[in-house]
């Protein structure tokens, strides 16, 4: 196997990465939807909350997304 | 006819001026000048929009304002009183990665947060700084940190293991987190762009097509700017507390 054919491969493995942070992300929203129908008035801090661990969660995502750049063009 | 031109072009840095002091390259670079550009861009909005010091402020003392109360909510919530030592620097690290991020999303322009030298810099700064700043209060008490309260002892040499080593990778997922979000943005901005002509090329209805996602994806990136400079700030925040408090 040639090293085009290894990296393609390589790169389409590295999408599989983003199945753990979208079913994260889901989890938060759902927690979120929960927490503001339960409690209307908490809406805005647990909101905020919600944003920080959104960009946490999605910065998995993303390091797969760098990995799978990084092993396509590096 | 339409060369296919790496998405990953982008973030080439390119020597404006250079300057080489014996082995060392310490050119003014592309980077550089984003960088310069960005302190002048947050200076001139903390001096100038405060000029006239009005009680009921004008609409660019309003977003001057905005802005400091914005972080010193941050930093109380955080840190607590003693936080307000720690405001200066947290305020102006919020506001280099926000002016960072910003100027970025300008067409032909530079994201200079995109480099993994300059996030692991700034990661690796306040990573050191605040261990320095929890040696300093705590002394030896320090080591405490790495085991939380509570735990029965059999399991204790396991925790302690697992807490320094998420202890250490701190800087590194602080910084991975900043440069591969901007990279990969922009790099994604780039591939949907390279759609359009030849989509365009069949017809013009196939090319408005990946021209409406460069619409979404760049209101995206902004959002994500914005989210990317108050997430470094906030956990920023976090360690400083970790390191006064709860040690």
């Amino acid at each position: 196997m040639d090293v085009e054919a290894a990296k393609l491969i390589g790169a389409g493995l590295a999408t599989l990465g983003f199945i753990g942070p979208g079913v994260g992300i889901g989890l938060i929203w759902a927690a979120l939807i929960n927490a503001v129908g339960r409690n209307p008035a908490a809406a805005g801090s647990v909101t905020t909350t919600a944003w920080v661990s959104f960009a946490l969660v999605e910065a998995l995502a993303i390091f797969a997304l760098a990995i799978a750049l990084l092993i396509l063009f590096g | 006819m339409a060369e296919a031109h790496n998405p990953l072009e982008q973030f080439e840095i390119k020597a404006l001026v250079p300057i080489q002091i014996g082995d060392l390259n310490a050119s003014f670079t592309n980077s550089s000048l984003f960088m310069v550009l960005a302190v002048i861009c947050a200076t001139a909005l903390m001096v100038f929009a405060v000029r006239p010091r009005n009680t009921i402020p004008g609409r660019w003392q309003l977003i001057a304002e905005l802005c400091y109360q914005f972080i010193a909510n941050m930093v109380s919530d955080n840190i607590g009183k003693e936080g307000k030592t720690y405001f200066p620097f947290v305020f102006s690290i919020f506001v280099f990665v926000l002016f960072g991020n910003f100027l970025g999303m300008l067409p032909y322009s530079f994201t200079f947060t995109s480099h993994i030298a300059v996030t692991l810099t700034m990661a690796l700064v306040i990573f050191i700084m605040v261990t320095v700043i929890a040696f300093i209060k705590h002394g030896m008490h320090f080591f405490s940190f790495f085991l939380p309260k509570g735990v029965p002892i059999f399991l204790s040499p396991l925790l302690i293991v697992i807490e320094v080593i998420s202890y250490f990778t701190r800087p590194f997922s602080l910084s991975i987190r900043l440069f591969a979000n901007m990279m990969a943005g922009h790099t994604l901005l780039k591939v949907v762009g390279g759609f359009v002509f030849p989509l365009g090329a069949i017809s013009a209805a196939f090319g408005i097509v990946p021209v409406a996602g460069l619409v979404a994806i760049t209101g995206l990136e902004f959002l994500i700017a914005f989210l990317q400079a108050y997430i470094f700030t906030i956990l920023t925040c976090i360690y400083i507390n970790d390191a006064v408090h709860l040690h």
